[in-house]
């Protein structure tokens, strides 16, 4: 690719206590890609993406963003950089507002004296933006914007989080098995929202297990096996087969896929 | 909810059965409720509800018992006298209740706060605002103490609390000798340790500052909690910590806080105690006043699983608390029957509080 990523890890090492979650992964993100991430369960691909967005600090190793080396200390610091993240568990707040949870951390106040003395939030400009997010990635025409997430279902809830990511996102989009928790029709939904996303220009990390959904929207798909990346593969040079095998250590993956 | 079908077609095989389906994905409040469900999505969205509704039965209650004496403007605010300091400590324990923790010490916190103001006017001949500004700093850095244990160390906070309940409470006994500052000696030095008890007139209510202080801090807090991006993080980090944290707030220093201006607003109700009680007793710190806290908190409906409720029922909760009080009172019954009610009345908002939050999809 002639491209220089826009993101790059460069052998990442996160250890929990015996256990080691991440061992020299590499990771390589190209701008304007969806890029599949899979893996076995327990490879290490949450920890992976916890590492690039904040919410752990790896043990060794070096991230750099558009080419420069950068250390997140929390997830804030990465979305201040322009990475967000829908996490495997969501990290929606359920008794919270959905305005409230797609302002959560970087809430608006208002002008004037009332935002800088009394710190007062503008909750009709975020409900606002909420609401226009939410429509803009076809997801609704709530009524209740300041419904409570947890009175929503498993894929409006999921909608939400997609749709904080999309909105404050300005350079990088990770999302950890956004359809796992999801029916057909949903995941459907979700999918088309990740396009939507691409179709803006950002690049996007998708971790999914859903090998026919990866085959069809991932422009490279990153293999990920017992805490390292094995190797990178085309879907269209590769078959679902050929990956389940790489990833499950079935079969040796041919040597360019490694140089990748 | 019919959305225009904006999805692109579905390209796996198995999905093409979609373009056929129904196309009501994400609508909100597609299904109809029963009745019972459309209660508990509105207390839900509401939980100062219930303790409201609890409250006025109680008032009427009582009214009916005992007739007139007890609806006259003289009497209710009487109860608003009786609640102030607990309403006030009540409000502080809600703080820390929101976040999914417990303050035990946020009694003995006051009465060391109360101890410490009344020595530096008295003893030591420290100018009232010097005196009063110790007996903060005192609470808030007990407070501040739980915030460390809570937030640094990870400890639980029912252990944090209990441990720093009988090490303040030891504290308070040794540094005052148990001696009770008594009121003339106070009044002698100053004038501004008492103020929370000046009481003004309007028309045959009798209010006092302590009780004005009380619902400025109520009203206060409940802005905080609402309408500042403090408040909203309070709510989600004890509603799930995880959750909160990858959305990028410092749960540390959300907790932190939550303790700390726990242990400075206990230091305001100590201010509040002395205007009300006139002398200042170390021995005050072996009252259940932090039991009475929790007790106003989970009344008033808020959750001790974290995350949920109104600082607004933990107003209304001290206020059932004293209306049954003092309506028994009037009563002649046993005050036996006031605690008696209290455990039932706290069992039923525990009970509730379950219900409601398995509302449902
Ligand atoms: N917070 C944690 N504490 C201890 N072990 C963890 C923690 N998070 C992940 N692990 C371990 O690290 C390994 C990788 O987990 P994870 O990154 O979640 O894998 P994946 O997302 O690929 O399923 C697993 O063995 C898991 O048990
Ligand atoms: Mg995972």
């Amino acid at each position: 690719m002639a491209q220089e990523p826009i993101l790059t890890a460069r052998g990442l090492v996160k250890r929990y206590g015996r256990v080691t979650a991440l061992d020299h992964a590499d990771f390589d993100l190209y701008p304007g890609e969806i890029l599949a991430v899979i893996g076995d369960n327990g490879a290490g691909k949450s920890s992976m993406i916890k590492a690039i967005s904040g919410a752990v600090t790896p043990d060794e190793g070096e991230i750099r963003l558009e080419g420069q080396p950068v250390h997140f200390r929390s997830p804030m610091d990465a979305r201040a950089a322009g990475i967000e993240t829908v996490y495997q568990n969501l990290a929606l707040s359920p008794a919270l507002s959905i305005a409230d949870n797609m302002f959560l951390g970087r809430e608006i106040r208002k002008q004037g004296l009332f935002g800088k003395l009394f710190r007062t939030l503008d909750r009709a400009a975020m409900e606002k933006m909420a609401r226009s997010k939410l429509s803009e990635l076809g997801l609704m025409t709530i009524q209740n914007i300041n419904q409570a997430v947890e009175t929503l279902s498993g894929g409006q809830r999921q909608g939400v989080a997609v749709a904080r990511a999309a909105a404050f996102g300005s350079k990088v989009v990770i999302m950890d098995e956004p359809t796992a928790a999801l029916g057909v029709k949903e995941s459907r939904r979700v999918l088309e929202l990740i396009l939507d996303v691409r179709r803006r220009g950002l690049p996007i990390v998708l971790i999914s297990h859903n090998m026919p959904h990866v085959f069809e929207v991932a422009d490279r798909i990153h293999i990920h096996r017992l805490g390292k990346r094995l190797c990178v593969i085309n879907p269209k040079e590769h078959t679902m087969s050929d990956a389940v095998a790489f990833m499950t250590g079935a079969k040796t993956p041919p040597g360019e896929a490694i140089a990748a | 909810m019919a959305e225009p079908n904006t999805a692109a077609q579905p390209s796996q095989e198995f999905e093409k059965v979609l373009v056929n389906s129904s196309t009501e994905v994400a609508s909100f409040d597609t299904h109809d409720k029963t009745a019972l469900q459309k209660i508990q999505h509105f207390l839900h969205s509401t939980p100062a509800a219930v303790p409201f509704v609890v409250l006025v039965a109680a008032i009427l209650v009582f009214g009916l018992a005992i007739g007139g004496r007890f609806f006259s403007s003289y009497t209710l605010t009487l109860i608003l006298q009786q609640i102030a300091v607990v309403g006030m400590l009540g409000a502080a324990q809600t703080l820390v209740i929101l976040t999914a923790g417990i303050d035990l010490s946020i009694g003995v916190i006051m009465v060391i706060s109360a101890v410490v103001m009344g020595n530096c006017a008295v003893s030591y001949g420290l100018p009232a605002p010097l005196a009063v500004a110790a007996g903060f700093a005192v609470g808030g850095a007990c407070g501040l103490l739980n915030g460390l244990l809570v937030s640094r160390l990870k400890l639980p906070p029912f252990i944090v609390t209990l441990g720093t309940w009988y090490v303040i409470m030891a504290t308070n006994f040794i540094y005052s000798e148990n001696a009770t500052i008594r009121e003339a000696d106070v009044t002698a030095v100053t004038q501004w340790l008492h103020v929370f008890g000046v009481n003004f007139k309007v028309g045959s209510a009798v209010l006092t500052l302590g009780v004005v202080a009380m619902v400025a801090l109520v009203l206060g807090l409940w802005y905080a909690l609402n309408h500042t991006a403090w408040g909203r993080h309070l709510y989600a980090v004890g509603d799930d910590p995880e959750a909160a944290k990858l959305s990028g707030i410092r749960v540390g220093k959300v907790l932190l806080s939550a303790y700390t201006i726990a242990g400075l607003i206990a230091a305001l109700a100590a201010w509040v105690s002395i205007g009300r009680n006139g002398s200042i007793s170390p021995s005050a710190a072996v009252t259940d006043y932090n039991l009475q806290a929790i007790t106003a908190a989970v009344i008033g409906g808020i959750s001790l699983f974290g995350g949920r409720g109104s600082i607004l029922g933990t107003l209304i909760g001290a206020m059932i608390v004293g209306v049954v009080s003092m309506g028994l009172n009037m009563l002649g019954a046993d005050p036996q029957w006031k605690v008696f009610l209290t455990g039932v009345l706290i069992i039923s908002a525990v009970a509730i509080d379950q219900w409601i939050r398995k509302v449902a999809a």
